[in-house]
């Protein structure tokens, strides 16, 4: 266990997992949603909030005990958090680290904004969007998403 | 699959290749047992005068057969039945469906599910491509679709056929005129997707000013409710009146376009004049539905 100069406790290191670090500042439990990890789910978590970052100023770190992330998962991560970087742990060690590419589809993530689209109904689809420079372009009815992207995540 | 789900689907060769189709077909160039034995679900969860009945014709006059239902209340959707079930059994009973549903992206969807191409006749205020190709079609009865002036006028915020239009005449590079009352204008996603296709959109707020410039003026339906009171909407409504009097000074080949059915938005006395083309219009929705039952069906 880490301790800090007065003997406060820090983040502690974890055995095997996944850390994500270099998330944009406040956007941690965000990652955590668009992740599918609430408070029901059994994994240790440790969230650190708005940490002095040389590289992006203020950042998020979560680390997560006892999974690793697989990549389908930590590219939906890109959406919120383009720069983030994800270690994973085993035994201590640094196993394998990797950034995050947004991915070119984005099925069952966003829940569509426009009330009268199909994918809003009872019809057995998850929601289906692909993912252009302007924004999330739902396949079903054709709007665009924006902007407030993470007000639609499921 | 060879679906037709909206006219974004389609390039621009397939778009003239239809329209070819069509001609042909208008000038009874066509076999009239092309889709013998063949059967058309039309699927319409919505009501519909035109569209259904033209596909209806539309099938018949090629030798097909069509079965159907007319509305929600009379088929399982009533009992609960999600659309994805529906086109799954429903495949199963035809060759092609034509489905017309109130929420936007469901022929999308039906198109996932069906085993038998779809043909999309409306989805809620999405996609309308045969209307679209109607539209097109008839335009070019009367000139070439290349480059040209189209003033769009009406509700331009909920109307989907005008929406529809505008992108099938970007891949001709029309300049696109937009003419709405406050509150109903083109929405600036659709403004900013055609721009970046290369159209070019001016926007009026008096069709006087701009008709003698128009090769074409697509009139739509200003809905009564979209206004907070009868008055407001009267008042509009007159402003946007095509009348006789205004087509005073048009081009000679300009026509006037409207998908019916219209209310008070053209004055009766403007269908006696050369350039009223909507009844030609709606009539032009047999040849080109045939194109269009032909080509996913063959």
């Amino acid at each position: 266990m880490r301790r800090d100069a007065r003997g406060g406790l820090l983040i502690s290191p974890i055995r095997n997992g996944t850390v994500i670090d270099h998330i944009a500042g406040g956007e941690a439990l965000n990652v955590l949603k668009i992740i599918g990890i609430t408070g029901a789910t059994p994994e240790s978590i440790s969230v650190a909030t708005n940490v002095k970052s040389s590289k992006i100023g203020i950042k998020d770190i979560v680390k997560i005990e006892n999974r690793e992330l697989r990549k389908e998962e930590v590219d939906r991560i890109a959406l919120i958090a383009p720069h983030a970087t994800i270690s994973i742990i085993r035994n201590f060690e640094v196993y394998e680290k990797k950034g995050v590419e947004i991915p070119a589809f984005l099925i069952g993530v966003v829940r569509c904004p426009n009330p009268g689209c199909i994918s809003n109904t009872n019809e057995p689809v998850p929601s289906k969007f692909e993912v252009l420079p302007k924004g999330l372009h739902c396949l079903y009815c054709e709007w665009m998403i924006t902007k407030d992207i993470t007000n639609h995540i499921l | 699959m060879n679906h037709i789900i909206s006219i974004r689907d389609l390039e621009r060769p397939e778009i003239d290749c239809l329209l070819d189709k069509a001609a042909l077909i208008q000038a009874n160039q066509y076999n009239e047992t092309a889709l013998k034995g063949k059967i058309l679900a039309l699927l319409f969860f919505e009501p519909s005068t035109r569209t259904r009945m033209s596909f209806d014709a539309a099938m018949a006059r090629l030798g097909g057969t069509s079965i159907g239902v007319d509305s929600v209340e009379a088929s399982s959707m009533a009992k609960g039945e999600t659309l994805a079930d529906t086109v799954r059994v429903v495949s199963g009973y035809a060759d092609a469906i034509v489905l017309r549903h109130p929420k936007e992206g469901a022929a999308r969807l039906a198109g996932e599910f069906s085993s038998v191409p779809v043909i999309n006749a409306g989805d809620g205020a999405g996609q309308h491509p045969s209307q679209t190709l109607l539209d097109l079609y008839t335009i070019r009865q009367s000139m070439p679709l290349d480059r040209i002036q189209v003033g769009l006028l009406g509700d331009l915020r909920y109307g989907r056929t005008a929406h529809s239009l505008a992108h099938a005449l970007s891949r001709y590079d029309a300049t696109l005129h937009t003419i709405s009352p406050k509150g109903l204008e083109l929405p600036s996603a659709i403004a900013e997707e055609l721009g970046e296709d290369g159209t070019e959109i001016i926007e009026h707020d008096d069709v006087s000013r701009v008709i003698s410039e128009l090769d074409v003026l697509y009139v739509t339906r200003i809905q009564r409710e979209r206004f907070p009171d009868s008055a407001s909407y009267f008042k509009v409504a007159s402003s946007y009146r095509i009348t006789p009097e205004l087509l005073t000074g048009v081009k000679e080949r300009f026509i006037v376009l409207h998908p019916l059915p219209r209310l008070d938005e053209i004055d009766p006395r403007v269908d006696s004049l050369s350039h009223a083309r909507y009844f030609e219009q709606s009539r032009n929705g047999i040849p080109v539905r045939m194109a269009m039952l032909q080509k996913v069906m063959s």
